[in-house]
């Protein structure tokens, strides 16, 4: 029964996480039908951020507290400045070319981002256990959790209800979805398509560099980051079925409740499993599990 | 005048997608060597009928006999090899290589089936006959111009020729003077059909364009909701009332 | 077969760098090896990158042919460098083969991403299991030509550049066949292939298998160069991010751009390492966007430039 439970929050855990990262990852695609490598390093700068302040500003005698309004800021931070700088910088000029090309050129970016992680904050690991000490643990079922790691399941809810929100009740989610269903229909309807993809592309960098923000606290952050997490986020989108919210939800639960259950129960299988299960989606079910309507061209 | 045996034979053909029934008891003996035009209004089944003959779409039941063979589940390639061809509504040619280019890969593939097509592509002989098919089809003017800056028209005469350099016996044609203004019409088809009949090869083709059909076809088909209406000569056809009513679309 | 220019410049090229590496010191005897054993992988994606299909998971094959050498060396004591390359190259290309009946029905970035999940399960099959080498890998022992062990590199240099010379050569003259020029009219219209009579998937798996065939014999022969073999740097996705990038800044113009890409990375990177050890991924990230942006046609279209001048 422990064992289940912490299987169970260890999953539902790292789940969360894969989810905010994905969210952003998965929007971009759907909006921009661009694969993002460099949402790595959005992730990567926004742990590192983060980090870096919380440390900072601990030194300087600020309270605990502090630090969560530190990961929010450090991930809007992250994701207007890096998302701006990308989007109308770079990408804004290869929406024309073939789209592995732009997946190329985001690899580009995302090798470029992560040196300069390493010559800004050097090659020494960040701890910036601040906030999570400040939340303390509790005990669930025999088993003691920290608070902090449960409160990134919150997060997470959060940011899946946000973005059903905006996506269903708002009219910014009409244009959003106009613009996903057929580009030229969404121009002709007179939407102001390049702006909504600056915003949807800064949109997802901000998310991104949230999941990185919020994970800071857990882990020691060190070079390499975002190299693991990027192939995983697309594992989950693709079982997911990219663009599509719900199937990020969907795919994050699968591949963190599988990785979880692998990690205790048989660590051999640990990478390979989440591997196997998008190689798996991609042959029976190319499209994903949740894939959003296409619309029909000919 | 003895008939010859059939070269295809369409029995009872249907095709439905869910309820909507797109062909239906279609049954038609075409000899070679005719020229057939298939005429009829929007939706009513010709394209339908091209893809079903042309492997592009299966039919839920009834046969195509080609020369003795089934052609039903069979895919375009089969198709290709049993000896029908086909040129399409919008011009399916590759876009980014030029004219000479677009020929050379067709006739290489049509020479070069199975293991053959590990053989260097390009020869003397290959040339040769691309400038043939290049002279026949009045394409030499356009031979180096790569396909996306040129006419529908002449995207159109590229389309048919390299349908033909497989020398297939039955070719189909999808709107061949859709997309080709009214004066160039006839000068289009006079150098379609003057080089199909070089080749003697038995023609069907979709049009909507009377006129046309008039001028170059020796048997109708006319087509309404996915049922054959009128299967007789052009003179015939066009003065049929059906045929009006249904297709030409003029109520008396 | 030879009598065209990219065969000439390759026998005598080729030829002359052999006779040249008798003299050279050994490190760029050792940058050449390595170059050209990389080069192998990048003709294979050579191959597909014409097609429009770029891979984002060749270390796979690149991985289980520089794996192969290390297992058949410690289970079996094989040191003979033939049978060790043979073996890497065969056993990717099969690998390549039976996952060509999958692969050939797909294309853009769902290729792409297929084989990046296909490789991330080899990876992390190998480095969470402990006969396989885990995170270390393996050492290999040098390889044996006809029994006998070479006292310098010189001679799997040699070995080396003459594979190097076959594969080109080979690749040119398939590059030349019907099915080798099918590459812009897949890109452009499969349907007009298929129309033509030509399957587009059978096209595509010979594509695939080959361009398998060429990753394994480049893992074997650079596992042999290295001496050692280990997961992060022959089978993880930054590794095939790797190929795929050496293979944009060739340029798919010809098959001895591969090579030439190739020697550039690896002095790119002996530079970069020396100079600014901390940038090198920097350097390799904007280089890629240059050449995306500005150099479409990558290294080789400068030269073919410099080539339409002089002529």
């Amino acid at each position: 029964m422990e064992t289940f439970l912490t299987i169970l929050l260890d999953g539902l855990q790292f789940s969360s996480y894969l989810f905010i990262v994905s969210a952003g990852l998965t929007i971009i695609f759907g909006v921009m039908k661009i694969l993002n490598v460099c949402h790595g390093s959005f992730y990567a700068w926004g742990a590192y951020t983060a980090a870096f302040f919380i440390g900072k500003f601990s030194d300087m005698g600020m309270p605990d507290a502090v630090g969560f309004l530190i990961i929010v800021a450090a991930a809007i931070a992250v994701g207007v400045v890096l998302g701006f700088i990308i989007e109308q910088g770079i990408l804004k000029y290869m929406y024309q070319r073939d789209e592995v090309l732009i997946v190329l050129a985001t690899f580009g970016l995302f090798l470029v981002l992560e040196d300069i992680i390493l010559i800004a904050f050097g090659t020494d690991p960040y701890f910036a256990y601040q906030p999570m000490a400040l939340l303390d643990s509790v005990e669930m079922g025999g088993i003691i959790r920290d608070v902090y790691g449960l409160s990134l399941i919150g997060v997470a809810t959060m940011v899946a209800v946000g973005c059903w929100f905006l996506l269903n009740k708002t009219k910014w989610g009409v244009i959003l979805k106009a613009v996903i269903f057929d580009r030229e229909m969404g121009i002709s309807m007179g939407i102001n398509v390049p702006f909504v993809y600056t915003l949807t592309f800064i949109g997802g960098a901000i998310l991104g560099g949230l999941g990185g923000a919020y994970i800071a606290p857990t882990i020691s952050v060190a070079p390499g980051l975002g190299t693991e997490v990027i192939v995983l986020s697309f594992a989950v989108v693709v079982v997911g079925g990219m663009g599509s919210i719900a199937g990020a939800a969907i795919g994050s639960l699968i591949i963190g409740i599988l990785r979880a259950l692998a990690v205790h129960e048989l660590p051999q299988v640990e990478l390979f499993v989440v591997f196997a299960v998008m190689a798996i989606v991609l042959v029976f079910r190319p499209e994903g599990l949740f894939a959003p309507a296409k619309p029909r061209k000919i | 005048m003895t008939r010859a045996a059939p070269i295809i034979e369409i029995r009872d053909l249907l095709k439905t997608f869910g309820a909507v029934v797109a062909a239906k008891d279609i049954n038609i003996d075409i000899s070679r060597g005719e020229i057939v035009g298939i005429i009829g209004a929007n939706g009513a089944g010709k394209t339908c009928f091209v893809n079903m003959v042309t492997g592009y779409l299966s039919p839920t039941s009834g046969s195509i006999t080609f020369e003795g063979v089934e052609l039903v589940g069979k895919g375009p390639r089969e198709v290709t090899h049993a000896g029908i061809s086909r040129s399409f509504q919008v011009s399916q040619v590759f876009h980014s290589m030029t004219v000479a280019e677009n020929l050379r890969i067709a006739l290489a593939i049509a020479e070069n089936r199975g293991v053959n097509a590990l053989r260097i592509m390009e020869s003397d002989a290959l040339e040769a006959k691309c400038n043939d098919v290049l002279k026949r089809y009045k394409l030499e003017d356009y031979r180096d111009m790569t396909v996306s800056v040129l006419s529908q028209g002449i995207r159109k005469l590229l389309d048919i020729a390299m349908a033909v350099v497989s020398e297939p016996r039955i070719l189909l044609l999808d709107e061949p003077t859709s997309g080709i203004s009214v004066e160039e019409k006839f000068d289009f088809m006079d150098v379609v059909m003057g080089a199909l009949k070089e080749d003697n090869v038995t023609v069907l083709f979709v049009e909507h364009d009377m006129e046309i059909v008039e001028r170059y076809v020796s048997r109708v088909l006319a087509f309404y909701q996915g049922e054959i209406i009128a299967d007789m000569s052009p003179d015939k056809a066009l003065a049929d009332d059906k045929v009006q009513e249904f297709v030409i679309g003029k109520r008396h | 077969m030879l009598r065209d220019t990219t065969s000439k410049v390759v026998l005598f090229g080729g030829i002359a760098i052999i006779l040249l590496g008798a003299m050279m010191p050994n490190w760029i005897v050792n940058q050449l090896m390595f170059g050209f054993s990389r080069a192998l992988a990048i003709l294979g994606l050579l191959v597909l990158w014409r097609t429009g299909l770029v891979s984002f998971g060749h270390a796979f094959y690149f991985g289980l042919g520089a794996y192969t050498v290390a297992i058949v060396d410690i289970q079996l004591g094989v040191t003979d460098v033939f049978i060790r390359l043979l073996g890497g190259a065969m056993i990717a290309g099969f690998a390549g083969f039976v996952i060509g009946f999958i692969m050939r029905n797909y294309r853009d970035i769902f290729f792409a991403m297929l084989n990046t999940a296909i490789s991330m399960v080899l990876y992390g099959i190998i480095v969470k299991t402990e006969s396989l080498g885990s995170t270390d890998g393996f050492a290999i022992s040098l390889p044996t030509i006809f029994g006998i062990a070479p006292e310098t590199k010189y001679p799997l240099f040699v070995i080396i550049t003459m594979i190097a010379m076959i594969s080109a050569l080979a690749v040119n003259f398939y590059l030349k066949t019907t099915v080798g020029r099918l590459t812009t009219p897949i890109r452009d219209n499969e349907i007009r292939v298929e129309y033509l009579g030509f399957s587009v998937a059978h096209a595509i798996h010979l594509k695939y298998t080959i361009s398998a065939v060429l990753a394994g014999g480049a893992g074997a022969l650079m596992a042999m160069s290295l001496g050692q073999v280990d997961p992060d740097s022959m089978i993880n996705w930054t590794v095939s991010g790797e190929l795929v990038f050496i293979t944009i800044l060739s340029g798919p113009g010809n098959v001895i751009a591969p090579f030439i890409g190739s020697l550039v990375f690896e002095v790119l990177r002996t530079y970069a390492f020396e100079l600014a050890p901390q940038a090198w991924q920097l350097i390799v990230g904007a280089t890629f966007l240059t050449i995306i942006f500005f150099l479409p046609g990558g290294i080789w279209s400068l030269i073919a430039k410099l080539g339409r001048k002089n002529s």
